[in-house]
Order: C-alpha cells, then sequence, then structure tokens
C-alpha cells in the first residue's frame, strides 16, 4: 500500500517523534515498503531537494480566504503561526471528506504529476479538489510539499544516514551517499536501487556537481586555553558569502554553501575564473570589491538575489573570490580528489596552481601564523579593528584536517569578533512561528532621539527572535501581554518600559528604516529588567559606531 | 456602546469587572474571585477559578469538596453547598432580590454555570464548559437567560476536536506499534485524568492504569462520587519499574519530563489536551503521541450554544475573545469582551 495518505502519515510520524532511532525505523520501513517512485520523491521532499514549487503560498492564501471568512482566517493565522497547519485545519471541509470517501487516494508522484503538469491557472481549482477529499494531516502534507516548506525534523544530513543504515550492503558509509548525493536527481530511482543492491552504483564524475562542505564551530574559551598553536593554521574570516567553485570542460558552477548555484547572478566573476582556465573544486568567499581594497557586505548584499544583474551594477559594485581551499583538482578523468589530503598538503596543492592566477578581485587567503591564546586575541581585536568591518574574525585550521563534510569536532573553528552592544526599548511584540507559535517571541525595538519638535521619541532600529531562552521566552510573552497598550493586527504595542541589550554584528546607514540605520543580525542579548527605559541608549550612539 | 433598552436595569449596571474578578453589587458576590472576598460564587474547583481564604461560598457539593481537598476543610467560614436547580435568594434583606442557581456546565466534576436573576434580568455565567459527551461529570445544560457569559478559550475555526474515541484509539494503535515502550500519558489532575480513565474504559481497555502520586487524591474523590474507574495503581506501589513496559501510566503535565519519568522504561510521551491540535504545541510540550482531549468547547460547538440560548447579550471572559466577537457580530447577537485576566490562558486546560 503505497499512497499519499501513507506519506502524510510518515510526515505525521516523523514530525512527532523525537529519537533518531525512532526516525530511522519509520523512514527506513517505509522505504522497504514503498515502491519507485514514491519512496524517491518522500526522500526529495524530506531532504529539500524537490525543487518543484506546485503553488505559492499566496495562491493557498487567495484560495482559502474565496472559501472562509477572511477575519476568522487571519486571527487563526496569527494564532497557529503557520499557513499551512491553518489552511489544514479551517478548510471547510468536514462534509466534503464523507463525499469523497470512494475516489480512489493518489499517490505521491500521481500529486507531484498532476501539479508539474497543470497550467497555473487550474492550479487553484485543483488544489481546491484535493483539500475537499483530504483530511486536515493530508492537508497540512499537501500544502507543505506543495510550498516547498517541508521541515518535519529531518535534515539533509539525517536523511543521508538514513540511507546509509537503509544500504543492504554494510559497507556502504554516509560518505559514499554524500559524494554520489549531488550527482543524482530525484526521485533518486538508480541511488535507491543501489542501495538494496540491485543496480550498480551510479556514475557521476562528469556531472558539475555540488560537493558538501565542510563548517566550522565557534571556539570556546576553554578550547583556546588547550590549543597547541603549531599545529593550527590562522586565517582572517572575512565577511563575504561561502561559495563553492566547480570548473570542469562541462563548465562552471558556483555554489553557495547549501549547494544552490548562484553563478547566474555573478557573471563577472565567472568570467574571472573562465579565464584563469583552472579545472577543479575549490572552496572560498564571494566578495564585493572596491578599487583598492575588499568592501564590506553590505556592498555585497547589494549584488545577492539579482538574477540577472545590469551592467551598471556589475561595475558599481565588481565581485570576487577570495580561495582558501581545494576539494578536488583537475578536469574530468583526471580529476584528483584532495578531500583524504591533511589541509597543509591540500594547501601547497592549491597556492601552486593558483598562485599565478592571482589579481585584485582573484586572490587566496593568506595563511597566519600564531603562536599563542593572547597572540590570538590580539591579532583578531588589531584586524576587526582595522578592517572596518571587513573582517569579522579569525579562521582557525588544523594543520592535519582532512576535508570533512559537514561540521567535525575539533578541526576547525571561527573565532569571531565580540559582537556590538545597545541598550534598546521594546516597542512592539508579535506571535512566533514554529516551534514558538503562539508566543510573542518577535519584538521591534527603538533607541531614543530627539524629533523636528524638540521631542524625546523612540525610534524602531531592528527586529529580533533569537537570543533569549524558553524561559526567558515564557517570561517576555507574560510581560508583553500585561503591557499591551495597543494593537494593529497582529502587532501589539506595549509600554515602552523594558530594555533589551541587543547584540549585532554591524550597523548600516538604511533608507528603509525611519531611524536611518540597519542592524545586522541582532539578537537579544540580556533582558535588563532592572534598567529604566529612559536610560537606554540615544540613536546617536548607534549611529557613532556605523563602520567608515 | 449600545445596549439593549429590553433589559432593565441592564446588567451593565449592576455587574462590574474589578481586580478581583466579576462582581454582582446588589448581592455583594464575586464569582470565581482570585482573591480572597468576603461572598464568593464558585463555578468550578479548577486552581484559576476557586481560591481559599473567602469568608462565604456557594458551589456545588462536588466543587466544594474539591476545594476542601485543595485549601483544607476550612478553606471558608461559610461553605454552602448548592443543588442543581436549586434557588437561592442571596439577598434576602434587600428590597430587590439576587436569586442565584446552578445548572451543569460539563467542564469537569461538579462543574455549574451561575445563574443571576434581578429584577427579572437574568444572566448566565457558564465558566468553562463543553458540549462533547464526557462520561465524567453531567451534561452541559442550555438555560434561557437575556445575558449569556462564555469563556472563549478554544475560540478559532481551526479548533475542531474529534470524538475522545478515536483519540483512545490512536495510544491504543500505539501501544500495538510499539509494545516495549511505557505510555506516559499527560493529564490535568482534575478533570482531564479521569476523562482519559473512563475514556479508556468506554473503549474497552480494562487492564490496570497506572497514576502518578499527584492524581491519587482526586481519583479518589470522583470514586466517592460514584464514578467506576476501574483498577487503578500508584506507580509508587510498583515494585519493578521494568513492568511498565507496554502499560499506560497518567501523570500531570509537569511529570512528564520531571526526573519521575525517567524511572519508567522506553518512554512515549503522550499529551491530553485540546491544543494538542495545533503541532507547534506539541512540540512545545515534548509529547510524540499529542491526545486532543479538551474540557473546553471546540469553534463549532461555541458557534452551537450561542445560537442554541440565543441571548440578547454574549460576554465573553477570556480566551479568543477577537474571533468570537466577529463571530457574534455575523450572527447578530450584541458582544462585549470583558478581557479578564488572571485565568490560566493557555496553560491550565
Amino acid at each position: 500500500m503505497s499512497n499519499f495518505a501513507d506519506f502524510s502519515t510518515l510526515l505525521d510520524s516523523l514530525y512527532y517523534t523525537s529519537s533518531t532511532k525512532a526516525k530511522t525505523r519509520l523512514l527506513c520501513e517505509y522505504l522497504a515498503r514503498t515502491p519507485d517512485p514514491d519512496r524517491g520523491w518522500a526522500i526529495a521532499a524530506l531532504s529539500g531537494t524537490l525543487q518543484l514549487e506546485f503553488f505559492t503560498r499566496s495562491t493557498v492564501k487567495n484560495l482559502m480566504l474565496a472559501h472562509c471568512d477572511p477575519v476568522l482566517f487571519s486571527l487563526s493565522y496569527d494564532y497557529v503561526g503557520e499557513m499551512s497547519e491553518t489552511v489544514a485545519h479551517m478548510w471547510p471541509g468536514r462534509d466534503t471528506i464523507e463525499a469523497n470517501i470512494d475516489q480512489p487516494m493518489p499517490t505521491l508522484n500521481d500529486i507531484i504529476i498532476e501539479f508539474s503538469t497543470t497550467p497555473k491557472k487550474a492550479i487553484p481549482t485543483c488544489l481546491a479538489g484535493y483539500l475537499d477529499r483530504f483530511t486536515p494531516s493530508q492537508r497540512w502534507a499537501l500544502v507543505k510539499l506543495g510550498t516547498r516548506g517541508l521541515r518535519v525534523g529531518v535534515s539533509a544530513r539525517l536523511v543521508k544516514n538514513i540511507l546509509a543504515e537503509f544500504a543492504s550492503n554494510p559497507t556502504i558509509q554516509v560518505s559514499d551517499i554524500e559524494t554520489l548525493w549531488h550527482g543524482v536527481a530525484p526521485p533518486y530511482t538508480e541511488l535507491l536501487t543501489w542501495l538494496e543492491g540491485k543496480s550498480p552504483k551510479p556514475d557521476v564524475t562528469d556531472r558539475i556537481v555540488f560537493h558538501s562542505v565542510m563548517l566550522a564551530h565557534p571556539v570556546t574559551d576553554d578550547e583556546l586555553d588547550l590549543m597547541d598553536f603549531s599545529q593550527w593554521q590562522g586565517e582572517y574570516k572575512y565577511d563575504g558569502i561561502r561559495v563553492q567553485m566547480v570548473a570542469s570542460s562541462q563548465g562552471i558552477g558556483m555554489f553557495s554553501r547549501t549547494g544552490d548555484d548562484i553563478a547566474h547572478s555573478f557573471p563577472d566573476v565567472i568570467e574571472l575564473w573562465q579565464n584563469t582556465g583552472i579545472h577543479g573544486v575549490f572552496d572560498g568567499e564571494l566578495l564585493a570589491f572596491t578599487e583598492d581594497d575588499i568592501a564590506t557586505f553590505n556592498q555585497l548584499q547589494q549584488r545577492l538575489n539579482k538574477k540577472k544583474p545590469t551592467k551598471k551594477l556589475m561595475n558599481d559594485i565588481p565581485c570576487g573570490l577570495i580561495i582558501y581551499d581545494c576539494i578536488a583538482l583537475g578536469s574530468d578523468a583526471q580529476r584528483r580528489s584532495l578531500v583524504e589530503l591533511p589541509l597543509s598538503e591540500r594547501h601547497k596543492l592549491f597556492t601552486e596552481v593558483m598562485t599565478p592566477v592571482t589579481q585584485h578581485r582573484l586572490r587566496l587567503s593568506p595563511p597566519l601564523v600564531i603562536d599563542s591564546k593572547d597572540h590570538c586575541i590580539r591579532l583578531r581585536d588589531e584586524v576587526c579593528e582595522q578592517s572596518g568591518q571587513r573582517i569579522e574574525g579569525l579562521m582557525l585550521k588544523r594543520k592535519a584536517s582532512l576535508y570533512v563534510p559537514g561540521r567535525p569536532k575539533g578541526q576547525w573553528v571561527k573565532f569571531k569578533r565580540d559582537p556590538m552592544l545597545i541598550d534598546a526599548v521594546i516597542m512592539y511584540a508579535q506571535r512566533g512561528h514554529g516551534k514558538r507559535s503562539s508566543f510573542y517571541s518577535d519584538y521591534t525595538f527603538g533607541c531614543w532621539a530627539t524629533n523636528d519638535a524638540g521631542e524625546r521619541v523612540i525610534l524602531p532600529i531592528g527586529k529580533a527572535y533569537s537570543g533569549f531562552t524558553d524561559a526567558e521566552l515564557h517570561e517576555i510573552d507574560k510581560w508583553v501581554r500585561k503591557n499591551t497598550i495597543g494593537r494593529f493586527g497582529p502587532v501589539k504595542e506595549v509600554a515602552k518600559e523594558l530594555v533589551f541589550e541587543v547584540a549585532f554584528d554591524a550597523v548600516h546607514y538604511s533608507k528603509r528604516h525611519k531611524s536611518g540605520v540597519a542592524l545586522r543580525f541582532p539578537r537579544i542579548h540580556r533582558i535588563r529588567w532592572d534598567k529604566p527605559a529612559n536610560e537606554a541608549d540615544e540613536l546617536e550612539t548607534l549611529v557613532g559606531m556605523i563602520a567608515q | 456602546m449600545t445596549t439593549d433598552t429590553r433589559l432593565n436595569p441592564h446588567p451593565d449596571t449592576w455587574i462590574e469587572v474589578c481586580r478581583a474578578g466579576i462582581y454582582c453589587i446588589p448581592a455583594d458576590a464575586y464569582i470565581d474571585p482570585m482573591q480572597p472576598v468576603a461572598r464568593a460564587l464558585i463555578t468550578h474547583g479548577h486552581a484559576d477559578h476557586a481560591r481559599g481564604g473567602h469568608e462565604s461560598v456557594w458551589a456545588t457539593v462536588e466543587t466544594i469538596n474539591i476545594m476542601q481537598q485543595r485549601y483544607g476543610i476550612e478553606h471558608a467560614v461559610v461553605q454552602t453547598a448548592v443543588a442543581i436547580g436549586e434557588e437561592i435568594n442571596l439577598t434576602p434583606e434587600a428590597e430587590y432580590p439576587v436569586l442565584m442557581s446552578l445548572y451543569p456546565a460539563g467542564h469537569i466534576l461538579g462543574s455549574a454555570q451561575i445563574k443571576l436573576t434581578y429584577q427579572g434580568v437574568s444572566i448566565v455565567f457558564a465558566g468553562d464548559y463543553k458540549r462533547t459527551p464526557d462520561p465524567s461529570c453531567p451534561a452541559f445544560m442550555p438555560i434561557d437567560c437575556d445575558v449569556f457569559v462564555t469563556e472563549a478559550t478554544f475560540a478559532l475555526p481551526v479548533f475542531n476536536h474529534p470524538p475522545i474515541q478515536d483519540e483512545m484509539h490512536k495510544l491504543m494503535v500505539s501501544l500495538a506499534r510499539f509494545p516495549e515502550r511505557c505510555h506516559l500519558v499527560g493529564a490535568y489532575a482534575l478533570g482531564k485524568c479521569q476523562r482519559v480513565i473512563l475514556g479508556l474504559r468506554q473503549y474497552g481497555y480494562h487492564k490496570p492504569i497506572y497514576l502518578h502520586g499527584a492524581l491519587l487524591k482526586l481519583c479518589q474523590t470522583y470514586r466517592d462520587f460514584g464514578y467506576d474507574l476501574g483498577e487503578c495503581i500508584a506507580v509508587s506501589d510498583v515494585a519493578d519499574y521494568n513492568t511498565l513496559a507496554g502499560e499506560i501510566v497518567i501523570a500531570p503535565p509537569s511529570a512528564l519530563t520531571d526526573r519521575w519519568s525517567r524511572k519508567l522504561p522506553d518512554v512515549l510521551t503522550c499529551m491530553a489536551s485540546g491544543w494538542m491540535q495545533i503541532r507547534a504545541r506539541t512540540k512545545q510540550k515534548r509529547a510524540e503521541l499529542p491526545l486532543i482531549i479538551s474540557d473546553h468547547c471546540d469553534w463549532q460547538e461555541l458557534l452551537d450554544t450561542l445560537d442554541e440560548i440565543c441571548p440578547a447579550e454574549v460576554w465573553i471572559t477570556h480566551g479568543r475573545e477577537d474571533a468570537l466577537m466577529h463571530a457574534c457580530g455575523k450572527m447578530d447577537i450584541h458582544a462585549r469582551a470583558l478581557r479578564l485576566i488572571g485565568y490560566e490562558d493557555e496553560s491550565n486546560e
């Protein structure tokens, strides 16, 4: 028995199950009893590789608004904190489920084919038809699947681990799946039948594919104390975007750290690489550049998410790369994987290849020699200070580290600058989503300023929804409920009485905000229950922190 | 605010909302006060409605019994047990008396709606109530009144509570699938726990059910009032905890993630609550098996009740009052939100 109901039951059980062991058992059982292509589609849906968006969230919303009271929908959505679930429970289908009980349940494959071939105009009708027939759980699964928002506590990493567990041949390791992963596509039939021992291993060597990247942990003070610095290589931690360049005779790909190909947004960088003629898989940082230096992240940000950047934009904000590692060298049959070599060896090899082609916008990250913890702290503080937020700390990499995808323990660590801090007053609160659903967990806060009329006012400087513990969240939630002075739809205005110490990575000018500034990655650092609101910081102080 | 001129004197003029709770001026009495007061009328025994330390208390005999257990035999100087349907004059000396009577609310053992009549105008305080059949208390009785005061705990159309037998079925399926795991059900000590037990018995589950110590006394109270809960065993009386594999243990929600539960074998955490319909709530409670069992009306039950009673006005005490206000508007019923603070909004259900 394999159909959409079965898939929805799987999602429900995975969602509520907390132990990894139990999740593994649930998914392995599903893979064993479900034929292709349904099980492969399920794998794709879980690991986020199903690139289809059947309908947008606004299609779903509009459909919902046409079928129910808009006021009740908005109150419900605000309360539940999640669109799919609101639709699942609120869709007026109590009687239609009964009426459709004789209709056969579609398979997951039927659903995927139907939605990817139905003309856009007919999608709402098609969706409504299914919502009428489905139970609330199945509606939830369909809306989640269709809007590519499936999160049931199973990461892509866990899916790969479970696939390794599912393999009939015990010598198949998760690293084998890792290497194949980006070379095979949903519904993964060749991969799954290989895991069952029914077909040969898929051959992916000549495909332009993303290789899972190696990540770093934040370093603790204790770890720094114990470090033998002669075994570690230092590097600057540039404030850009982590990218992977994949170049072969087939072409060039530039992938974000989650495996999205972003080459189309950066034709200038691709051209730069093309001109080197170098083939291989390289790890580095994408940055914006000025005429003689690297530019701030704020500059780079204006280049992100532009499907096709204009010539002018590329001229104004040219981008380039700083390379710091290499996963493979050469092309096609001559490609040599370097992942089994220690960092010191990899470094020697790619430096040799890259040095002749380096230029202003294509650099190598210089290794730093660090001899002690004190030296390390001094260096970090100096470089953060002098770079004007272009460098956000240091990377420390064990010289002997192999290139291990994921976040292996004790191999690479990051030592970031201390965050900047400001005391701000909470102004508005909104309910959270997902895990925080129904708690007031999103806060807008502001600093003091004097307006044109000479009055003291608080101007909003940002929004944060992280940095506090669950216990603190419950306390703030209670405080918000007791101190509400106004409502604007889902937003509650609160008495200007509670001070948050807000931590953030950077601050820059912004035309979008009334206060004229915007914070980068603001989070609540401490709740200052003790501090009176009139002692919160001035907007002027914040402006003074903007890097020149 | 427009008020109904047919109501004279309008309850607006003789009922007020103050810090301690809802106050009836001519009767000098509070309904479910939060603080100790001279005269208190209590709808039911949950701690956010019934507190200790009042001078005089009127309630059903079951509620008085529950209050004595929680706050001591002498929780109030004068305790008057009122029979269902009996009419009591709260102000015998007054020119215009305030008459009170109690009717079943279908929420938990002893829960009652309070009806007050003053100069021919009547107001019913439903307290917490529900309409789904519940073997652990008499069913809600719709009472004619001018003003109906309702809760709005689950007043959103996303709340559609399934029949309890569906949820018992889920629990049985899980027991069959994971026979090696101890199924630990979180349920509040008063009402929810006994409803789960009786629900299991009705489903045909007749094995012993194991109880956390905090639930024993109130289960005994239900027995004293004639409810047959079948064989229940205190977890503390179990010699070898490993024998609880594949059994049902009920504990208060606070004990689910407590050290107490670690001694049980391979626990599968279940949570019995109306909130369990919302996925994120289940996650927040760290429950693996949500059992949607509510002591309150769901959305449709609230609307059906208002439709059935058809009062001139609806007052809403606590919960999701915005949605219910909106629905009343569409039903052409004048509604008002009292915005009471202090009732446990989210956790104690």
